[in-house]
C-alpha cells in the first residue's frame, strides 16, 4: 500500500523531512545552476575577500613601488618614521620594501603549492571515490599513510639531504606539495563517493553517459565548493608550512619570503632588541591572509553544508518554540 | 577483519612505510651524506670506526657493490636493535642516548598542551555550537585568525610581551639551567614554569581548530531527529545538548585527531627552536645545521613511532565511543 | 505505574475533549513568508484515534509539531491557541507555558512517536539508557530497579524481547526500532500520541502489526492518537475520525465511514481515487484521477476491510 522510502540522503543536502524546508532551500538542488554554488554575500564574507584582496595587490603591485628591499643604510636599526614606513633592519635595510617583496615571495609559493597540492589530492581523491574497487583501496591506504607520518619533520629531513645550493623555489614548493595533499584528498574522495551514489549520477550512468563526462557534468560541479575550500586550506598550509621552514633556515635559498623575514628577525636578535616592527609585521601579513582566506572558506563551508547557514528572519513578536 | 584489527593492520603498514622512507631518502637524493659525516667525526676526533662507517652507511646509502635488498635488511636489522648510528654533533653520544634524554621534555609539553587544547576547544565549541545565533557566535571568526597565525610567530609575540616586556616568563630554556635535572619538587616546578610559555603557543594556535570543527559538528547535529525526540521526552537542555548532541558530535574531532596531532608536532619543533626548549624539535634543527644526518633520521623515525603511536591508541578510542564501528563489517 | 484505563474508562473520567485546537495558525517567516498552517481548529476525543491526512508538504506535520511546540525558527505560531484539558481536571494552555513548565509537560501528558525511527534514535547509547532518561528526568524517584522493570514491562507490551534492551539502535530492525520508539512513548502512560508516519519506512506486513498493536494498546490504555501520514486507505482502517489537509487547511473532518462512503470535498475524492484498488476487474486498478462517484463499479464490489 505505501511504497515512500526512507530518506537516506547523506547530510549534505537540504532535507524535506519534518521540517519542511523554507522555499529556496527548494532551489538548492544540486543541479547545474551555477547559482547555487556561488557563495552568499554576508560581512564574513565581505572582510574575508577585503582581506586577501588587499594583501594579495600588497604583494603584487607593492615591489613596484617600494624601494630596493636590499639596500642597506648606514642608520642601523630603527623604529618606523623618517622615510621608513616600518622602521630599518639591523642593516639599515627598509623593513616595508622587504615585507612588499617578502608578501609576493610568499603569495607565489602559495599559490604554487596550493595548486599542485590541489591537483594531486583531486587525482587521488576523486578518481580512487570514484573508480572504486581497489584502485580506492590502493589510493586511499596511500593517502592514509602519507596522513599519518608527520609532515614538518618529513619536510625537514627531505630539505636538509638536499644541499643549500639546490634547495629552490620550485623544489621546496614539490616538497610541501607532496606532504600536503593527503588530508584533501580524503575529504575530496568522501564527498566523490556520496555524490556518486546520488540518483542523478545513477540515472546518467543507466543512460549510457561516458564516465569521463558523467564525472565533468555531474560531479565536478557539485565538488566545486568542496574542490575550492581545499585549495584555500592548502594555500594557507603551505604559506604556513613554507614560512615555518625558512624560520628555520631551510628554505628555499635566495628567494624572499615573509617566512625568510622572520628568520633574519630572529637571528638580528630582533626580539631581544623589542624591534617589533621588524618581527611583528610578516608575521601580521601571514596571519591576515590567512585569516581573510578562512574567512571565504566558512561561506563556502555554508554552501557545502546548508544547515551553517541561518536564513534570514523577519523578527515578528509572537509565541516561539520552546529551546 | 574486526575494526581493532583493521587498525593495528593499518598502522604496521604506516611504520613500515615511515622506516622505508627514512631508508630511500638520503638514497634518491644528491649528495654523498656518509662522506661528509666521516670527515666531521673526524674533525671531532672519532675515529674511522669501520664498524661506525658500516651504520652510517646503511642509514645513507653508500657506493659499495651491496644490493639496495641487503642494505634495507641490514638495516632494518639495526632498527631492530635500535642502533641508530652515532650523533656527530653531540658527539660521542648515540644517537638513541640523544634522542632519549631529549624526548621526554617533548612528550610531556606536547602531550599536555595538546589535551588542553582539545579539552578546551571542544567544551568551548559545544557551547558556540548549541546556543547558535547567540553572541559566542562571532567568537568563531576570531578564531580563525589564531588559526591561521603561524606558531612560531606567535611565539615570537608571546615571548616578546610576557618575557622581554613583562618579565613573567623566562625567555628560553627548559629549566632554570643552575638547578640539577631530577625528580625534585624544585626541578619540576622550574620546568613548569618554563613550560608556560611554550605550551601556551601551542595551546592557542591549536585551540581554534578544536573548536571549529566542534561547533561546526554541533550545529549539524542540532538539526538531526534525534535532537527532536530529545526534546519533545522533556529532557532538560543541559542533558540533551552534552548526551544526545556533544556525544555524537565529538567523533568526527576524535576521528580527525590524526591530522591535528600532525600540525601540533610540527607547531611543536619550531615553537621549541624559538624558545629554545630542550625538547626533540630543536635536537632535529640541530642536526639539520650541523649535517647530523645519523640524528635527523633517527628523530624523524622517533616523532613519526610516536605520533602513529598516539594516533592508534585514539583510533582504539574511537571504536569505544562509537559503537557502530564495531559493528562495521 | 500503568493504570490500565480502558478507552471507554478515559472517556468517562472526565467528559469532553482531551485536546482543543483553536484557529491555529503557522507561518515560516523568511524572506518569502510560507502559511504553513492556516486557521486550524480541531478537537480530540479522549482514547479516541484521529487520523492527520494530506500530501507531502500540507502542513500536517508542522501542525502536529506545534501542538507540542517542538516546532523550529523560522516556523512561528502567530494566532490561535492549543489547550490540553488533563484528565486531573486542569486545563493547559500549551502555548503559553514557561519553557520548564513546558518540559515537564512533556512526555508526561502528550508524547510522541516520530518518522521512520531511522534517525530518530541516538545512534551512540543503548537504547535502554534511551527509556531511562525518560523515567531518571520525569520520575527521578524511581529506583534503578523499579526503571529496569519498568522499561520490560512495555518490551513485553509491544512484543520486542527485553533481552534487546541494552542494543544500540543500528543494530535493532526497522520494524523493532519502530516497537522501541512506540514503548518510549508509552513509558509514562500518556493522554495522548501524536505519532507522525510511523509505519511509512516498513514493509506491509511489518506495517499490519504496528498497526494492531496501536490499537490494542489504545483498548488496553485508553489514550488517545492522532495519526498523521498520507496514507488515506491506512487512516480509514485505523481512525476513528479523519482530518483532511490541503495546503495548510482542514478541508474535511468526519468519522471515517463517513469519509470513505460520502467524500464532502473534491480533494478527498481526490485522494480516495489517487490508491488503487486490489479488486475489480483487471485494469480497473488504473484510475483516472478523476473524481468518481463512490458506487461499486459494474462486476466488482469494493469489500469493506475489516479494520481489526
Amino acid at each position: 500500500m505505501t511504497n515512500i522510502s526512507p530518506s537516506t540522503e547523506p547530510v549534505s543536502e537540504p532535507r524535506q523531512g519534518p521540517v519542511p524546508a523554507a522555499p529556496e532551500a527548494a532551489r538548492r538542488r544540486p543541479v547545474s545552476g551555477w547559482r547555487a554554488i556561488l557563495p552568499r554575500w554576508s560581512p564574513k564574507l565581505g572582510v574575508g575577500l577585503g582581506l586577501v584582496t588587499a594583501i594579495a595587490l600588497f604583494g603584487i603591485l607593492g615591489p613596484m613601488v617600494v624601494g630596493d628591499p636590499a639596500a642597506i643604510n648606514n642608520v642601523g636599526l630603527t623604529p618606523p618614521g623618517g622615510g621608513h614606513l616600518l622602521g630599518t633592519t639591523q642593516t639599515g635595510q627598509d623593513v616595508f620594501a622587504q615585507l612588499a617583496y617578502a608578501t609576493r615571495g610568499s603569495l607565489q609559493v602559495g599559490l604554487l603549492v596550493g595548486v599542485m597540492a590541489t591537483a594531486l589530492s583531486a587525482l587521488f581523491g576523486i578518481i580512487g571515490g570514484y573508480v572504486g574497487g581497489a584502485v580506492d583501496e590502493v589510493f586511499s591506504l596511500f593517502s592514509n599513510v602519507m596522513l599519518v607520518i608527520p609532515g614538518l619533520p618529513l619536510v625537514i629531513v627531505i630539505s636538509a639531504f638536499v644541499p643549500a645550493a639546490q634547495r629552490g623555489a620550485w623544489m621546496i614548493a614539490i616538497v610541501l606539495a607532496i606532504t600536503g595533499w593527503a588530508a584533501s584528498s580524503r575529504v575530496l574522495r568522501a564527498q566523490t563517493l556520496s555524490l556518486r551514489n546520488r540518483d542523478y549520477v545513477a540515472a546518467s550512468r543507466v543512460a549510457g553517459e561516458k564516465p569521463w563526462r558523467v564525472v565533468s557534468v555531474e560531479i565536478l560541479p557539485n565538488l566545486l565548493p568542496v574542490l575550492a575550500s581545499q585549495f584555500v586550506f592548502a594555500v594557507i598550509f603551505a604559506i604556513l608550512s613554507e614560512a615555518g621552514l625558512s624560520f628555520l633556515g631551510l628554505g628555499a635559498s635566495n628567494s624572499s619570503t615573509l617566512g625568510t623575514m622572520l628568520y633574519y628577525a630572529q637571528n638580528g636578535f630582533a626580539l631581544q632588541l623589542e624591534a617589533w616592527w621588524w618581527f611583528v609585521p610578516p608575521g601580521a601579513v601571514i596571519a591576515l591572509f590567512g585569516c581573510g582566506l578562512s574567512l571565504i572558506n566558512f561561506s563556502i563551508d555554508e554552501i557545502i553544508n546548508p544547515k551553517l547557514r541561518t536564513e534570514p528572519r523577519k523578527r515578528a513578536a509572537s509565541r516561539s518554540a520552546a529551546a | 577483519m574486526s575494526y581493532y584489527g583493521r587498525k593495528f593492520a593499518f598502522y604496521l603498514v604506516a611504520l613500515w612505510a615511515a622506516v622505508t622512507l627514512n631508508f630511500f631518502i638520503p638514497r634518491l637524493l644528491p649528495g654523498n651524506p656518509v662522506d661528509i659525516l666521516m670527515a666531521k667525526l673526524q674533525q671531532r676526533g672519532g675515529s674511522v670506526d669501520p664498524s661506525v662507517r658500516r651504520t652510517y652507511e646503511l642509514l645513507l646509502g653508500s657506493d659499495s657493490d651491496e644490493s639496495l635488498w641487503s642494505q634495507y635488511l641490514s638495516y632494518w636489522n639495526n632498527m631492530a636493535h635500535g642502533d641508530l648510528g652515532i650523533s656527530v654533533s653531540a658527539f660521542p653520544a648515540k644517537v638513541s642516548d640523544v634522542i632519549a634524554q631529549s624526548l621526554p621534555w617533548t612528550i610531556v609539553l606536547v602531550g599536555i598542551a595538546t589535551l588542553i587544547s582539545f579539552a578546551l576547544g571542544v567544551a568551548l565549541g559545544i557551547v558556540v555550537g548549541w546556543r547558535r545565533g547567540s553572541w559566542l557566535d562571532s567568537l568563531v571568526p576570531a578564531t580563525t585568525v589564531l588559526a591561521a597565525v603561524p606558531y612560531f610567530w606567535l611565539a615570537l609575540i608571546l615571548v616578546a610581551l610576557f618575557s622581554s616586556a613583562l618579565h613573567w616568563f623566562p625567555l628560553l630554556g627548559g629549566y632554570d639551567v643552575r638547578l640539577s635535572p631530577g625528580w625534585s619538587w624544585e626541578f619540576i616546578s622550574s620546568a613548569a614554569y618554563y613550560g608556560v610559555l611554550p605550551a601556551l603557543t601551542i595551546v592557542i594556535s591549536s585551540i581554534g581548530g578544536w573548536l571549529l570543527g566542534m561547533r561546526n559538528m554541533m550545529v549539524s547535529t542540532a538539526s538531526e531527529d534525534y535532537i527532536l525526540t530529545a526534546q519533545a521526552k522533556g529532557l532538560r537542555p543541559g542533558r540533551i545538548m552534552m548526551r544526545y548532541a556533544a556525544r555524537n558530535a565529538v567523533l568526527p574531532s576524535v576521528a580527525g585527531f590524526a591530522i591535528s596531532l600532525g600540525f601540533v608536532v610540527s607547531g611543536a619543533i619550531v615553537t621549541e627552536q624559538v624558545f629554545s626548549y630542550p625538547g626533540i624539535g630543536s635536537k632535529l634543527l640541530q642536526a639539520v645545521q650541523n649535517n647530523d644526518y645519523a640524528l635527523m633520521q633517527g628523530i624523524f623515525l622517533v616523532i613519526t613511532v610516536a605520533v602513529l603511536g598516539a594516533n592508534l591508541i585514539v583510533d582504539l578510542l574511537y571504536g569505544v565511543i562509537d559503537p557502530r564501528t564495531r559493528a562495521r563489517r | 505505574m500503568t493504570t490500565n484505563t480502558t478507552a471507554a474508562d478515559a472517556r468517562r473520567a472526565r467528559p469532553g475533549p482531551v485536546l482543543t485546537v483553536e484557529h491555529l495558525d503557522v507561518i515560516y517567516q523568511v524572506a518569502a513568508p510560507v502559511h504553513a498552517v492556516r486557521d486550524v481548529s480541531l478537537t480530540l476525543g479522549r482514547g479516541e484515534i484521529l487520523g492527520l491526512a494530506g500530501e507531502s508538504g500540507c502542513g500536517k506535520t508542522t501542525l502536529a509539531y506545534a501542538i507540542n511546540r517542538l516546532h523550529r525558527p523560522p516556523a512561528e505560531v502567530t494566532a490561535g491557541s492549543v489547550t490540553f484539558h488533563d484528565r486531573d481536571g486542569h486545563d493547559l494552555d500549551l502555548l503559553a507555558l514557561k519553557n520548564e513548565e513546558l518540559r515537564r509537560f512533556r512526555w508526561v501528558k502528550l508524547s510522541m512517536v516520530f518518522q521512520g525511527a531511522m534517525n530518530a534514535l541516538n545512534p551512540v547509547t543503548s537504547v535502554r539508557a534511551q527509556l531511562d532518561d525518560v523515567l531518571t528526568t520525569h520520575v527521578p524517584s524511581m529506583s534503578r530497579r523499579a526503571r529496569r522493570a519498568r522499561c520490560a514491562e512495555l518490551f513485553d507490551l509491544v512484543g520486542v524481547d527485553p533481552g534487546r534492551l541494552d542494543s544500540y539502535p543500528h543494530e535493532l530492525s526497522g520494524g523493532m526500532r519502530q516497537r522501541v520508539m512506540i514503548a518510549m512513548a508509552l513509558l509514562l502512560d500518556p493522554q495522548v500520541m501524536i505519532m507522525d508516519e510511523p509505519t511509512t519506512a516498513l514493509d506491509v506486513v511489518v506495517q499490519r502489526g504496528i498497526l494492531r498493536e496501536i490499537l490494542r494498546l489504545r483498548e488496553e490504555l485508553g489514550f488517545a492518537v492522532i495519526f498523521i501520514t498520507h496514507d488515506l486507505p491506512l487512516l480509514l482502517e485505523l481512525s476513528d475520525r479523519i482530518a483532511i489537509m490541503l495546503e495548510g487547511e482542514i478541508v474535511e473532518l468526519a468519522s471515517a465511514d463517513e469519509i470513505y462512503q460520502r467524500p464532502q470535498h473534491p480533494y478527498t475524492r481526490k485522494l480516495l481515487d489517487a490508491f488503487p484498488s486490489l479488486t475489480g476487474d483487471r485494469g480497473a486498478f488504473i484510475r483516472s484521477g478523476a473524481s468518481s462517484s463512490r458506487e461499486p463499479l459494474p462486476g466488482s464490489q469494493p469489500e469493506t476491510v475489516d479494520p481489526r
